[in-house]
């Protein structure tokens, strides 16, 4: 057990030093500080204004460990920095990161978690109920309406939705965003509800296939046998054997809800992380994607180690494989 | 490293429309071909047959999309009234461009309109326009029309680099396992902790903005699931008897892998297939919008809803029209992937039973 959990840390820790190892590639690598400066200052910067571009951001080392510069070079710096979570200052106005980060999860983290919330309730809901009627009608309707709700763009659903709800029928406030709890809750619902409308086909055709391969299952079985109704079925045997992998599932998104959603942030004009992101793409802040990028990953990383573990604390079987 | 930075963004050789046109006649091609060999192959031959007898108005749909892209990329120089224009006299046009030569206004009409739409000036061509024109004046069942191209070859150029790779990585890693499978194993894992979007906006901000650059970062993000799966697979493959009996009469791994291991494969690759193609064209919108995406893409047209559903009165018909042609699109995908993989796979991916 002992040596699992261990094995599973060191395991984690490697691959935090792999995407590390992957940005420095992508940032520094393949694109030289000199290219990030000359998207900043312009492509036809005399050099003087690129040298002093990349002294002021802190680019003005060499970039690989050398016979004189050991420690002093790009490459150990990005890796120290970034695991001591110094995420440096940003690279269009040197704002510092980290602290636009702390103020940019609040607003993020209040969109996307009544989102999910509210679209894994429902998904779920609406797939048992779905289920209850395999191969019937309903359930073939269920899901086609599904593979429709699936095959529309999310910018359409922000688009028209917006557009709609906001603008013509004047139900929500078009954008923006409030630090009192009570105006927010305004401001959020018409994202939350897209957001939910956007992903309902999507997950409601996973769930209710985890749904039906349960209900094909021999226990299921035994339990009509016994004479048990199909409401008590579906609640007390084949919804709580498809909690495993629905959670599975679920714990994996869990992570990306602090790095906020881009496209709803931008278009309701959330102050989050995705907006800071668009706004780091139209500056070509590239050291605030980096540090988003890590993030994103670390929290995924660290998220997937504790579940490992807590899995072989529930279920000594997943040890042996 | 620059180098091949510099390469990767060159927008020199890969914007242009040649090489476009290469890429979806080659993915073109490919279908063909698959098509050909399937038609050969008892097992395939009733697969297809039944994905299209549950789905002949999908098949039919797409069918019709598949031609328009055909038409767009068939180009060539001269001809036409080339004259007009210095510039467009040396540029390939295609049988879209020729078909729409000469439509462009010179800004808004509303679908079927006499008159420019903020400006009331008379049109050149009143009524020709079924659709309207855009804020070039560009016809917009024009642009539309060239959209199936764009999406043809977002979906095809990724698919091209993305499928080969996963699939090269996803049979070597589980056929010889150990060291080469902790190697592939560990690559997937690093690239699958990073959020998706969030890596692809990294990657084409390094890459620079071209259709290459764009599909090269599409590739990256969306072959590590596919390889996962791929792998999964091999490794039960490699378990079963006939890979022994195989070995036993001396084949080589080479050849194991080629003629016993990649046949069982195809299925998959097929599904993978549609279900990418359609998660490319939605993640090429969200692109879009974000003013990364593909030039002439759908999504860039749909994007550029954010001003004019803001203007007074609304231009709603671009919006609509790249909407529409998105959707049925995908719609078509999605069902023809679902029926394909109810018919090929019901076991692995087993979905809507």
């Amino acid at each position: 057990m002992l040596a699992y959990i261990v094995r599973r840390l060191a395991y984690g820790v490697l691959v935090v030093l792999g995407v590390l190892l992957f940005l420095f590639m992508l940032f520094f690598a393949i694109t030289s500080p000199d290219d990030i400066a000359r998207k900043s200052v312009g492509e036809k910067a005399p050099p003087r204004v690129i040298e002093q571009w990349k002294h002021v951001h802190g680019y003005d080392r060499p970039l690989w460990p050398g016979p004189d510069h050991m420690t002093d070079n790009l490459f150990v710096d990005h890796f120290r920095r970034m695991l001591t979570l110094d995420l440096g200052k940003s690279d269009a106005d040197s704002v510092p990161i980290a602290r636009r980060i702390r103020e940019g999860a609040g607003p993020s983290l209040l969109l996307t978690v009544p989102m999910f919330a509210l679209g894994l309730l429902l998904g779920i809901g609406v797939s048992l109920f779905v289920a209850l009627f395999r191969e019937s009608y309903i359930d073939r309707a269920g899901v086609l309406v599904s593979v429709l709700l699936m095959s529309i763009p999310m910018l359409l659903y922000i688009i028209f939705g917006q557009f709609l709800l906001s603008k013509v029928l004047r139900w929500f406030p078009l954008s923006g965003f409030d630090d009192d709890p009570v105006v927010v809750g305004r401001f959020l619902a018409l994202p939350v509800l897209i957001a939910v409308a956007s992903s309902l086909g999507s997950s409601v055709r996973f769930y209710r296939t985890v749904f039906v391969e349960e209900i094909y299952k021999d226990y299921v079985r035994t339990a009509r046998a016994k004479g048990a109704g199909e409401l008590h079925v579906l609640r007390d045997h084949v919804l709580r054997n498809a909690l495993i992998p629905i959670l599975t599932d679920v714990v994996m998104t869990i992570p990306f809800l602090f790095t906020g959603s881009l496209l709803l942030e931008a278009a309701f004009g959330i102050p989050g992380l995705g907006s800071m992101v668009v706004d780091a793409i139209n500056a070509n802040d590239f050291s605030t994607l980096r540090a988003m990028v890590f993030l994103g990953s670390l929290l995924f990383i660290v998220g997937q180690v504790l579940t490992d573990i807590s899995y072989t604390i529930v279920d000594p079987r997943i040890r042996l494989e | 490293m620059t180098k091949v930075a510099v390469l990767l963004a060159a927008p020199g050789l890969f914007e242009q429309a040649a090489f476009g046109n290469a890429i979806v006649l080659g993915v073109l091609a490919l279908a063909a071909v698959a098509g050909f060999y399937c038609a050969k192959n008892e097992i395939w031959r009733q697969a297809l047959g039944e994905v299209f007898r549950r789905r002949k108005l999908s098949v039919l749909v797409l069918g019709i999309y598949v031609l328009l892209a055909l038409a767009d990329s068939i180009s060539w120089v001269g001809g036409g009234e080339a004259g007009a224009d210095a510039v467009q006299a040396h540029e390939a046009r295609s049988l879209v461009d020729r078909w729409f030569e000469g439509t462009t206004e010179k800004s808004y009409s509303a679908p079927l309109g006499v008159a420019e739409f903020y400006d009331k000036t008379p049109l050149q061509r009143p009524r020709a326009h079924l659709l309207g024109t855009n804020i070039l004046g560009q016809d917009v069942l024009y642009m539309t029309v060239k959209g199936a191209r764009v999406a043809l070859l977002i979906g095809g150029l990724t698919s091209l680099i993305a499928i080969p790779l996963a699939l090269f990585f996803g049979l070597v890693a589980g056929y010889f396992g150990g060291r080469i499978d902790d190697i592939v194993f560990f690559v997937m894992s690093t690239l699958a902790s990073m959020p998706g979007i969030l890596l692809l906006i990294a990657l084409i901000m390094v890459l620079g903005q071209s259709t290459f650059s764009v599909c090269m970062a599409l590739g990256v993000t969306s072959w590590v699931s596919f390889c996962r799966l791929a792998r999964g697979e091999t490794m039960k493959l490699r378990e079963l008897d006939y890979v022994a009996a195989a070995r036993a009469l001396g084949a080589s791994h080479a050849a194991i892998l080629w003629r016993h291991i990649l046949p069982n494969l195809l299925h998959l690759v097929v599904i993978s297939f549609v279900l990418l193609f359609s998660s490319l064209v939605l993640a090429e919108a969200t692109l879009s919008w974000l003013g990364i995406g593909v030039r002439g893409s759908w999504g860039n047209m749909i994007a550029q809803a954010k001003d004019e559903l803001s203007r007074d009165p609304i231009i709603w018909w671009n919006v609509t029209a790249a909407g529409v042609a998105v959707f049925v699109l995908l719609l078509c995908v999605n069902r023809i992937g679902d029926a394909l993989r109810d018919v090929l796979d019901p076991r692995t991916l087993g979905e809507g039973r």
